[in-house]
């Protein structure tokens, strides 16, 4: 057990690509607490998924052991956050778990939409902020200017950043010292009764569930028996360690130590995040104060291109919803892609995270229908629905009005680029708040739906500004507006799976943009092929897919009749791979593809 | 009763698997060899030959044919050698045709009247442009006049013998194809092969077509208008397309070929050459050795033939619809009854039947004029499941 005045808790607090797990591994590093031949690039980025996108999804944490010039012995708990806007839940939590945060800006590019974000939640979380200016070794640092736009969009004092080249480890060492000499001890009382926040949870196939906890008051023992205080559950600690951040076992945790446990809990269901633990007996009455659970807000069908696969993918999804609770899902039939499942994410990134982990670890290959967001029917006899799926949608008669989902978003953005991101936030139908400047940079805000956004808005405002804008979002709740069902016929028949909602001002232009994509991403068939886009009965935008006019192998003889042969039965294992639609075979791409719009 | 194959007679190939160069759009077996010892091939293919015989006994031949490769690389002893020899284990039928492939430069021309002598009666000029400079870049060693030349010279050695086109080449629009075709027929053949370059994996324009060089092929649209332009224009010159891509005067039509379209019998032998015998009511495909040195070694000793596997009913029925619906005249359902008890045929049958891809003529299954340029996508759906 460590003294509460020789700890400190601390989160990092960056844009993606600014440098924060670079950093966290150097300081890992300078400490010695893992060997030089055991460093690898991004030590606390555990998934694949996570090194290859360089983005942090679970939050980590590890213990740093650090002597100080002062020459006493620390601990440093570090809690790793993710980064992207659709885990800002689980920045809040982590966030609630230390006393101050590291806020590294790269200090040739600037502040950026996310690090505003985040940095607001340590703000609102009491933190003690250390800035950070970070690849200092780069010939466009600019250290002067970065620290300016810190004091004049953050509003915080940036005249003692520090100037750190993670990649060459300049700076680090100071770095340690203004986590011991600048950021807060934590409090607590050992000899009250235990109070533990329950800061995030998650499987492990050899462990069971992994619960790591933050001490307030008290002492956390192996063996004693602990209770959930939002659930009641009781369980027997089995183990309890910390982080090195590979796992070392130990027998206790004091106030303001971070650790973690694991007594025999089955699902990660069992676990509520931002619940407080404590004893069986003898606890504490007093629940800190808890979290909102985070809520799904983009919903899609993933369905397996190969009917057989569907007890597979089945099994996947549940193990996957063992370890996210976020993730939610529910079985579906599509008349047009058979069995398969709604899946509720919390945003795109971890739609595609999710998507990417069951075809890269279980080896299933998707098809994965149009994002959805939720909408709200209201309908004449006063009863209000959800609908998840377009698919769903009630007879319209029986509909009074619909609303949906608006976010705040945030863009900060270079203003050579200024005009293209207010003309992409304009053709999504979006609302402007608020427009400011801090030196050359836009800071640029809009109401805006969240179906306009959870596509491909991303990917947009990236490709408009070169990369260069930054992009964070909140949600703010449901209006009404006139949106309708677009249905898409293919050769007359209705694709149920191609299905979507649309603004009725903007249906013409986007049923013709997606019959226009249809037609370029569905091959010819030996006859021409109708596409329409329809509400209801009506027919607002129209294709042909001409006819094939050429599939004819000019040289076969003798020496062909074998090659020929194995090429049939190799072209009708391709063709399980379309879906077949009536007489029409759509490849399996198509089903996203073609929703992306190009302006 | 008579035998399946017996539909489409009985033929032998032979390949000759060397070449001067490699023509980057060729994916035969061929290679380049400096030194052959023609006398040792002479001998594997004798050993060959016996050795097939020997399953084939009683037969007759309704054709011989020599690919490659460059047959014409062989010298006319060699062809003699080869044809002395098949004559001694079988009969030929009067009308038996032997077919000699060869390319139109002046040393190979030498040797017309030689192959004639040895017995040859055909001859398949690879001419493949009537343009310099497309032939150049087919990679080809002749040029216009010796193509012309070699045309004129072997049209006086033998009553039979037909030439290759290569079209819808890189940069060729449709005037330059129809003028082309137009020279091509003004010198009157028989029987002519005009084949769309085909861009094959493991080929030098494979690999610049993989690797996004080989500009300028025509679209699916342009190709399909120089194949409407090739037939009505074969047509109004009289020659008849018969097959995808050859056109002859009636009753000149490729004996050897169409024992392949009718899936008759045929010996292959060579190196990596491919065969379909019937052997005591079992149709066997066959395939020997296909590096030269192997086939010749083994050839030499126990035989070269390395694959020797037994057709099924279903792969049957899928080589007689692949190969037989590349003919105008179609295939004789009643040859393969089972194709007619298949519920899944039917239901093909009646979709491509509605979208008159195919119709029938009295037993005859034929694809219509409209469906013979998406015959790989019609024989597709035939055969699916």
């Amino acid at each position: 057990m460590t003294e509460l005045d020789k700890i400190r808790n601390f989160s990092i607090v960056a844009h993606i690509d600014h440098g924060k797990s670079t950093l966290a591994d150097r300081l890992i590093q300078e400490t010695g607490t893992v060997k030089d031949r055991d460093m690898k690039e991004q030590l606390l980025d555990a998934m694949d998924i996570e090194r290859e996108r360089g983005i942090t999804i679970k939050a980590n944490t590890v213990r740093i052991d650090y002597r100080a010039d002062d020459g006493k012995d620390y601990v440093l708990n570090l809690i790793d956050t993710p980064g992207h806007v659709d885990f800002a839940y689980e920045v809040s939590r982590s966030m609630r778990a230390v006393e101050g945060s590291l806020l590294v800006v790269d200090s040739t590019q600037g502040v950026e939409a996310q690090t505003l974000a985040n940095v607001y939640q340590a703000i609102e979380a009491d933190h003690e902020i250390v800035p950070v200016l970070n690849k200092i070794d780069l010939p466009a640092t600019d250290c002067d200017r970065v620290a300016e736009q810190i004091e004049d969009v953050i509003g915080i004092d940036a005249s003692e950043a520090i100037k750190v080249s993670a990649k060459t480890g300049v700076g680090i060492r100071e770095t340690l010292e203004a986590i011991v000499t600048k950021l807060p001890p934590p409090k607590g009382e050992r000899d009250a009764p235990l109070k533990a926040m329950l800061v995030d949870s998650w499987y492990d196939a050899y462990l069971g569930v992994i619960v790591l906890v933050r001490v307030i008051d008290g002492v956390l023992k192996k063996g004693e028996r602990i209770k959930m205080l939002s659930t009641k559950a009781a369980y027997p600690v089995e183990r309890i360690g910390v982080f090195r951040p590979q796992m070392e076992m130990i027998d206790e945790l004091g106030p303001g130590e971070i650790g973690f446990l694991t007594a025999s809990i089955k699902q990660v269901r069992d676990t509520r995040v931002g619940d407080t633990i404590t004893h069986e007996k003898k606890g504490t009455e007093n629940a800190l104060p808890g979290f909102k659970p985070s809520q799904p807000v983009v919903f899609c069908g993933l369905f397996p291109v190969d009917n057989a696969e569907f007890e597979d993918l089945r099994d996947a999804i549940e193990k996957l919803a063992l370890n996210d609770a976020s993730f939610s899902y529910e079985m579906e039939t599509s008349a047009a892609l058979g069995f398969g499942f709604r899946c509720g994410f919390l945003g795109l990134l971890h739609l595609e995270v999710i998507r990417d982990r069951i075809e890269r670890e279980y080896n299933i290959e998707l098809i994965t229908t149009a994002p959805s967001v939720i909408y709200h029917i209201h309908m004449r006899d006063g009863q209000m629905i959800e609908l998840h799926n377009p698919a769903d949608m009630p007879d319209l008669t029986t509909v009074d009005h619909l609303e949906e989902p608006r976010i705040k978003a945030t863009i900060l953005v270079p203003d050579d680029y200024l005009g293209d991101v207010l003309k992409l936030c304009q053709d999504r139908r979006g609302i402007q708040q608020d427009l400011t400047y801090a030196g050359s940079r836009a800071m640029v805000v809009y109401d805006l739906p969240l179906n306009e956004v959870v596509f491909d808005f991303y990917d947009r405002l990236k490709s408009v500004t070169k990369g260069y804008a930054s992009f964070d979002y909140q949600m703010i709740g449901y209006r009404e507006d006139r949106l309708v069902k677009m249905s898409i016929l293919v050769n007359e028949e209705p694709v149920d799976a191609l299905s979507t909602m649309v603004h009725f001002d903007r249906a013409e232009q986007r049923g013709r943009a997606m019959v226009e994509k249809l037609k370029d991403l569905i091959p010819r068939h030996m006859f021409k092929i109708p596409i329409q886009a329809a509400i209801g009965g009506r027919v607002i935008a129209r294709e042909t897919l001409s006819a094939m006019r050429k599939d004819v192998t000019a040289k076969c003889y003798g020496g062909d009749a074998t090659r020929k042969r194995k090429l049939l039965d190799k072209q009708k294992a391709g063709k399980k791979k379309m879906r077949q639609f009536g007489k029409v075979d759509i490849p399996q791409e198509a089903f996203i593809s073609a929703l992306k719009m190009d302006n | 009763m008579l035998n399946d194959w017996q539909h489409g007679g009985f033929g032998l190939y032979l390949h000759w698997p060397f070449c001067q160069a490699k023509c980057p759009y060729c994916d035969f077996n061929s290679h380049v060899s400096r030194e052959v010892d023609q006398d040792a091939w002479l001998e594997g293919f004798k050993n060959e030959i016996s050795l097939y015989s020997r399953q084939t006994e009683g037969r007759t031949l309704d054709s011989i044919f020599f690919g490659g490769g460059t047959p014409s690389l062989m010298t006319p002893k060699t062809v003699e050698g080869i044809l002395d020899t098949v004559r001694s284990h079988w009969a030929l039928d009067t009308e038996c045709e032997i077919t000699m492939e060869a390319n139109p430069t002046s040393v190979e021309a030498a040797n017309f009247e030689g192959y004639r002598k040895a017995g040859v009666n055909r001859l398949s000029l690879g001419v493949q442009s009537l343009n310099d400079l497309d032939l150049k870049r087919l990679g080809r060693l002749h040029d216009v006049a010796q193509a012309m030349n070699a045309i004129e010279l072997a049209r006086s050695v033998f009553d039979n013998m037909s030439f290759d086109l290569i079209y819808a080449r890189q940069d060729q629009t449709i005037e330059d194809w129809e003028d082309e075709l137009h020279r091509a027929l003004a010198l009157e053949p028989s029987h002519i092969s005009l084949y769309q370059l085909t861009i094959e994996a493991g080929t030098a324009f494979g690999d610049r077509f993989a690797a996004g060089m080989l500009k300028g092929l025509p679209s699916e649209d342009l190709a399909a208008d120089m194949y409407d332009l090739t037939i009505s224009t074969c047509a109004d010159a009289g020659l008849l397309s018969y097959e995808v891509s050859n056109f002859a005067r009636p009753g000149v039509e490729s004996r050897h070929n169409r024992v392949y379209w009718r899936t008759g019998d045929y010996i292959g032998i060579g190196p990596g050459a491919h065969g379909r015998i019937t052997v005591n009511g079992t149709r066997y495909a066959t395939e020997a050795a296909k590096m030269p040195a192997k086939w010749l070694d083994m050839a030499s000793e126990a035989g070269a033939e390395t694959v020797r596997a037994k057709l099924n009913a279903k792969e049957m029925e899928q080589e007689f619809l692949l190969m037989g619906l590349r003919l105008t005249e179609g295939v004789d359902l009643a040859r393969h009854p089972s194709l007619i008890a298949d519920p899944d045929f039917l239901k093909n049958f009646k979709y491509l039947k509605d979208l008159e891809l195919i119709k029938m003529v009295g037993d005859r299954l034929i694809v219509t004029p409209q469906g013979r340029p998406l015959l790989n996508s019609v024989t597709r759906q035939l055969l699916a499941d």
